[in-house]
């Protein structure tokens, strides 16, 4: 049975704005799943919609088998981490984790207990006696999930909770939530826009993009094998090249001002006249030998370095191609560059759809 | 920018200094007054330095004007109004921030409105509701023929009453209603963020828990503000006092027995004793003030974490 089952899930706000299109996805117990999207894609509000803050105008959410539409929040059995941490200002950090057990009635003792224990696992228990305003960032945030653990709920709910933290902690607390979920096991669904924090996250990811689902699979899927335009150029940095334009007789991909690119890779799509999208990721794109098969060549636009490697942005007959180059020969703006992309993957895209176009080996 | 200047900063502290001593001279005038003796307070001009008879004018004027008593009442009706302002204010400013429903703007709005409806310009009215508090519920049966109604099944003539005059409750009930304090509180609970209500609600606290358990917290130092306001407001209350009490002897308060104090028109003209009695009862309001003054302009101008 899953943990939870999202099953034609819609909101609108008045009767003309619909925000979430009908969402279906089904949640397995213990699976830690990342929602992911742009800002504005609906991906808070459909966790909103779990939690009950938010109501839903359609369609049912069912946690562990109960409909919970109808249910506040309190009787859903999940708790929440919040991105502004939410903790009451007034409250010692014992009181803020233990307020939930006090509203429900846990005997103090007990309370008292069950708050030290999950001090300890997040490493807050010398500070119980503080003040959320005495602890740092990352303190309130590790109080937040303490506080969203003491209840032992079902299902933990994470609202974008690392996006006011910087950089180096957040990659410290992202390694903290995936050791606490591997230990804990509870199922979690975590909403972040930051592509870095899903893919690593995540067992499962939902790519949402306004208001509707584009993709739902484990990261290393969506990311080889992204099901649509928008996923493809979404997930990956730097970005997939996309290019569009048409095979020709010859089967080969004319792009931009009149390019032509060998893609023997797409045997068995490469339709003469089909207008379509290609997309090839910047580590698939080749820097060869001007006489290489395959090459094109193209005037650097410019460099971007990385230390490891240097991202070169090209421009190859009016279209962009962007490549990663670890090789370490040193080229100018202006200068004339080969590229390749005859032993990368190749994904193709419908034009009108943006959908994925499957490869028939 | 404003520009600082030597003379400038001379103007503007003479400025101020002018400002204090007119604020201050009438206070100056009563203590002196107080510390006088007979003879010395009927002297012209007056003195301008203190005497050696403040504290048998302080017992002369407490005997005279019986002001143990009254200073019990004074301080019941002004603890009693400023608790139910406060109670009143926070739980209304919670209804209209924290709850959506149909009628929140009319009630808004209704509570607006008051503010332009001081005590003194419904002051007849709010007479009439307090020689019969159920005046109200008994129009409505009247005029709903209930009243008719009851009388011809029944027999009974209904006619409700309750008579607020003369009782702490009729000096204390019609003043507890405040807009100025409601919006006070309305500010300040629209200052708590939305996350803090879900995480609430996440936590499964119910809105009066919500309520008590985090917004009066927080708001603990609006609270203060708004009970030194409303403190020293209702202590220097005279009219309504006045009005809905005929048993002075029983309900009178301290600010009503200053009458009392005054020289009689053909009496001795012992205004030392006035002064004495006018400084005791200006004195619960000022300590209120002073005690209170560090959260006073705190809760009024900033907010803090």
């Amino acid at each position: 049975m899953a943990a939870i089952s999202i099953r034609g899930v819609k909101k609108r706000y008045n009767p003309k704005a619909l925000v979430i299109h009908g969402v279906d996805v089904e949640i397995e117990k213990g699976e830690f799943v990342v929602i992911l999207g742009p800002s504005g894609c609906g991906k808070s509000t459909l966790l909103r919609m779990i939690a009950g803050l938010e109501e839903i105008s359609e369609g049912e959410i069912a946690i562990a088998g109960r409909v919970v539409n109808d249910l506040e929040p309190r009787e859903r059995g999940c708790a929440m981490v919040f991105q502004n941490y939410a903790l009451y200002p007034h409250m010692t950090v014992r009181q803020n984790i233990g307020y939930s057990l006090k509203v429900s009635g846990v005997p103090k003792a007990e309370r008292d207990m069950r708050v030290v224990n999950v001090a300890r696992i997040v490493a807050l228990e010398p500070y119980l006696d503080r003040r959320p305003a005495e602890l740092s960032g990352g303190q309130r945030q590790r109080v937040a999930m303490a506080r969203a653990m003491v209840r032992s709920p079902e299902v933990f709910l994470f609202d974008e909770p690392l996006s006011n933290l910087d950089a180096k902690l957040r990659v410290a607390m992202r390694a903290e939530i995936r050791k606490l979920h591997r230990d804990l096991g509870v199922t979690s669904v975590f909403v972040t826009h930051d592509q870095n924090e899903a893919m690593t996250l995540a067992d499962k990811l939902i790519i949402m993009n306004a208001g509707r689902v584009e993709q739902i699979g484990p990261p290393a899927e969506v990311y080889h094998r992204p099901a649509s335009r928008f996923v493809a150029d979404f997930i990956g940095s730097p970005a997939m090249n996309l290019l569009e334009g048409q095979f020709d007789d010859h089967g080969q991909f004319v792009h931009g001002t009149g390019g032509r690119l060998v893609v023997e890779q797409l045997n068995g799509v490469r339709r003469p006249g089909l207008r379509a999208v290609l997309g090839v990721r910047p580590e698939d794109v080749r820097r060869t030998e001007p006489h290489a098969p395959g090459a094109v060549s193209g005037t650097v636009d410019y460099i971007e370095e990385l230390g490891s490697a240097r991202v070169i942005h090209a421009d190859v007959a009016g279209s962009r191609l962007v490549a990663v180059d670890a090789s370490g020969v040193s080229l100018a703006p202006g200068a004339q560059v080969h590229l390749s992309v005859a032993s990368g993957v190749l994904h193709l895209f419908s034009l009108e759809s943006g959908q994925r176009i499957e490869q028939t080996h | 920018m404003i520009e600082r200047s030597p003379l400038f900063n001379a103007i503007t502290y003479l400025a101020m200094l002018i400002g204090l001593v007119l604020v201050l001279l009438p206070f100056w005038v009563v203590f002196i007054g107080a510390t006088l003796s007979l003879p010395e307070v009927a002297r012209v001009p007056l003195q301008m330095w203190p005497s050696d008879q403040l504290f048998q004018n302080i017992s002369a004027a407490w005997i005279r004007a019986d002001l143990g008593p009254k200073m019990i009442n004074s301080l019941v009706v002004a603890v009693g109004v400023t608790v139910g302002k406060i109670v009143i204010a926070a739980l209304s400013a919670f209804s209209i921030v924290f709850f959506n429903y149909r009628a929140r703007m009319v009630f808004f709005w209704l509570i607006f409105i008051t503010l332009m409806l001081p005590l003194e310009v419904r002051i007849v009215p709010t007479y009439a509701i307090a020689a019969n508090a159920l005046s109200p519920v008994q129009a409505l049966l009247d005029v709903t023929g209930l009243t008719g109604l009851v009388q011809q099944l029944g027999g009974v003539q209904i006619a409700l009453n309750w008579n607020l005059l003369n009782s702490y409750e009729g000096m204390i009930l019609p003043l507890i209603a405040t807009a100025t304090g409601t919006f006070l509180y309305r500010q300040f609970f629209m200052t708590i963020p939305d996350e803090l209500v879900e995480a609430a609600k996440m936590d499964g606290s119910r809105p009066m828990q919500f309520f008590v358990d985090v917004l009066v917290p927080l708001s603990r130092t609006n609270m203060l503000a708004l009970a030194t306001i409303m403190f020293v407001s209702t202590w220097n209350q005279y009219l309504w006092p006045l009005l809905v009490t005929t048993d002075r002897e029983h309900f009178g308060t301290v600010v009503m027995q200053l009458k009392a104090l005054v020289p009689a028109q053909n009496g001795t003209p012992d205004w030392n004793v006035t002064m004495a009695g006018a400084l005791i009862i200006m004195l619960p309001p000022l300590l209120v003030v002073a005690v209170m003054q560090r959260w006073f302009v705190r809760g009024l101008i900033t907010k803090d974490k």
